[in-house]
């Protein structure tokens, strides 16, 4: 009820995000991204920078954009006819909406990880294994086998399902589902992984075994997470974004953000006054 | 505070008398529930029973037992004879002059007629068929199986028609003695009509049979097949996954569904003006049969399939995209095998509406007398429906079983499709 009534005063104050948006030597790069579903506006105009090798979490109310920013990375809102997006993405300074950028190509780079834990209904190996085939990264039957064992092992799963790699991937529990969707987006071997909600619909013990996940391919991997859970932002990210009605409103180190925040939204928000 | 447990005492008791109401509701529906289904079933089963007990008779066909006299002048041919010239033999005067042998005291003309009726007609052609299958027989009499008159058959298979009176009958006195003294010295015998099931159309219903039609209908079934689920498929396909949402394709949309609803004769004339007139598809045919079958079950399959693309958890898709499948390969590799059993249904629900259907037909001459059982997809043929009409419509009284055991056939046709189609959906069938 709050938010209704504040809704034209926030406008106002959102001019600029607060913070620290641009990193040098970018692993992603945004610039005045827009986003359109027909004529509603969900995103408007930010930019963003995000380091190589670290994990970002994007935090904010429900209905504020997060999915949809996400989703521009890997341009998966090309599949939403309403969906119109515009601004600069760049992946290592390479334009990610060129004509020359192959959607296909792309999302083989910036691989994505869904709320709802979304295995194929087929065996745990044709799981991991499918985008490997896709792209041909295996030569030969026994490369295939090593890319799918070593993608689980990755993922924390490998010692649970080994003896069962042939029984069906939505036979797992959900916490279990979700670590081998993880698997399925790590055997492709992308350079960045998006993360949507990816722990909301685990319980206590299987998040943290995923946050555990996440901080070990940090090693590895450059990771976009949105997250509802404040303590989760906390515990796996460096930097964290708040998105507030669209707008990105403040940027910053992890602990800057949750200790020390810049933004009046920021705080009513992290104090949990809001949202 | 009392106030309230008071209260809540209330609400209890609320909730119990509304409960008792409830599961006496839910008692009702239930019950009224079984009794459709029962409804159902006893429909079903008396359908199934009247058929059955109607089809009997189809199923056995009596046989006379005559001693042929294959004599060479009696058929009109030289003594050692060759094949072209038996073939050529008045069979017909070897029966009469066999059946008046067995009969010395019958010399009226109108006796003589008679009892050369007890006989099919057909007979001279199986007689000539067992000579030319021996020839060494000519000369020599041979005791031989001919197939019964159908109006004999009825007689011999109806005890309650020896009680009527004689012009109620279309067997006279004298032919029932005749009979009874051939049945007496067992020349007369009820087999299993195998030629129901082996042999085509024919005027005289002791020689009809059903593999003509049923050779017409998997034909036709064929082409339908072939072409109304790839075309189906193809269109859901790319309405459901492809197509851009917009005016055109609700367009589309709603004129599909509308197809679904359009009488079926209106098919068979659009199939005789479209195919027939204007590509010289040959008339009579399955491949045009199959082709205004295909126009009347493509709405269906499209409707089944689009409905059961759409049933496919978009997140599946997303998942195939985000690894870098292309929308072919998502389509193609997850979305279209996880639709295909309820593609599959669709398609064997619109297989039997073809199956059964007949008015279309009608208009593209696939109604025609046809004795031959057609080779492939553009010999003339009829189709099982349409047999069944023609019988139904038949005077002889033998024809009546043979239309129910024509249903039964195609029935069987039926269940023989509906169990593949049980078996198929479950080889598809994954789990969640
Ligand atoms: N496919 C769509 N079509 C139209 N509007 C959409 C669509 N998807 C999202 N929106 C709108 O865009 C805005 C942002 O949605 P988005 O899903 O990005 O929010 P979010 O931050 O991810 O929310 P949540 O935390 O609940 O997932 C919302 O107002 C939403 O209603
Ligand atoms: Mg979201």
């Amino acid at each position: 009820m709050t938010q209704v009534a504040e809704a034209p005063d926030i406008h106002q104050t959102i001019k600029e995000t607060v913070g620290s948006p641009f990193t040098h030597k970018p692993k992603l790069s945004t610039r005045n991204v827009d986003v359109f579903y027909d004529d509603k506006q969900a995103i408007f105009d930010v930019s963003l920078d995000i380091g190589n090798h670290e994990v970002i979490a994007l935090i904010g109310p429900s209905g504020c954009g997060k999915s949809t920013y996400l989703r521009c990375l890997n341009r998966m809102n090309d599949t939403i006819p309403s969906c119109s997006v515009t601004g600069e993405f760049r992946l290592d300074e390479e334009d990610i909406y060129a004509k020359e950028m192959d959607p296909v190509l792309l999302r083989a780079r910036i691989g994505m990880v869904f709320q709802k834990p979304n295995p194929f209904p087929k065996s745990i190996y044709d799981n991991v294994a499918y985008g490997p085939k896709l792209h041909g990264l295996a030569g030969n039957r026994a490369e295939l086998d090593e890319i799918v064992v070593s993608s689980l092992q990755k993922a924390g799963l490998y010692e649970e399902v080994k003896d069962r790699l042939n029984a069906s991937g939505t036979g797992l529990s959900g916490g279990q589902q979700q670590r081998l969707c993880i698997a399925r987006t790590i055997a492709v071997s992308p350079e960045v992984i998006l993360m949507d909600e990816p722990a909301s619909a685990l319980d206590p013990i299987a998040t943290a075994t995923i946050e555990e996940l996440i901080d070990e391919l940090r090693q590895n991997y450059t990771i976009v997470i949105v997250t509802h859970s404040m303590q989760q932002a906390a515990r796996v990210s460096q930097r964290t974004a708040y998105f507030h009605l669209g707008k990105l409103v403040e940027v910053g180190d992890t602990n800057q953000v949750f200790t020390n925040p810049q933004h009046q939204l920021t705080e009513n928000y992290i104090t949990g006054r809001f949202g | 505070m009392s106030n309230k447990m008071n209260h809540n005492m209330n609400n209890t008791e609320q909730v119990k008398r509304s409960l008792k109401k409830r599961h006496r509701q839910e008692r009702r529906f239930i019950l009224l529930g079984k009794l459709s289904v029962m409804t159902g079933f006893l429909f079903l089963a008396f359908l199934l029973a009247d058929i059955s007990i109607k089809a009997w008779p189809a199923f056995q066909q009596s046989w006379i037992q005559l001693d042929v006299t294959f004599d060479a002048q009696n058929l009109g041919v030289e003594a050692p004879a060759d094949e072209a010239a038996l073939k050529k033999g008045n069979y017909r005067g070897v029966l009469k002059q066999s059946l008046y042998a067995m009969f010395p005291e019958v010399s009226a003309r109108r006796d003589k007629k008679a009892l050369f009726k007890l006989i099919s007609s057909g007979a001279e052609y199986q007689i000539r068929d067992t000579l030319l299958a021996a020839p060494e027989m000519l000369g020599t009499t041979q005791q031989t199986w001919v197939l019964a008159d159908d109006d004999v058959d009825s007689f011999l298979k109806e005890e309650k028609m020896r009680e009527l009176q004689q012009d109620d009958r279309r067997i006279k006195d004298n032919q029932v003695a005749w009979l009874d003294q051939l049945s007496e010295q067992g020349r007369i015998e009820s087999k299993w009509n195998w030629a129901f099931l082996t042999s085509g159309d024919s005027r005289e219903p002791e020689q009809a049979g059903i593999a003509g039609a049923l050779r017409g209908t998997m034909l036709t079934i064929l082409v339908v097949l072939a072409m109304s689920f790839p075309l189906g498929l193809a269109a859901a396909v790319y309405l459901e996954e492809f197509a851009p949402q917009n005016r055109w394709t609700d367009l589309i949309e709603i004129n599909v569904n509308n197809l679904a609803a359009v009488p079926s004769i209106v098919f068979g004339l659009l199939g005789l003006a479209v195919f027939i007139s204007f590509f010289g598809v040959p008339r009579s045919a399955p491949l045009v049969g199959g082709m205004v079958l295909t126009l009347m079950t493509l709405p269906t399959i499209i409707i089944a399939s689009r409905a059961s693309l759409k049933s496919v958890p978009p997140s599946i898709r997303d998942a195939a995209l985000a690894l870098g499948a292309s929308k072919v390969q998502t389509v193609f590799q997850h979305v279209v095998p996880l639709a295909m059993p309820g593609i599959l249904t669709g398609t064997i629900i619109g297989m039997a509406q073809a199956l059964g259907e007949t008015a279309p037909l009608l208009m593209i001459g696939m109604v025609a007398f046809i004795v031959d059982i057609p080779q492939g997809i553009t010999d003339s043929a009829t189709v099982l429906p349409v047999q069944i009409y023609l019988w139904a419509d038949s005077p002889e009284r033998a024809f009546m079983a043979k239309t129910s055991a024509a249903i039964i056939v195609l029935l069987l046709f039926l269940v023989t499709m509906n169990l593949l189609a049980v078996v198929l959906r479950k080889r598809f069938e994954r789990k969640w």
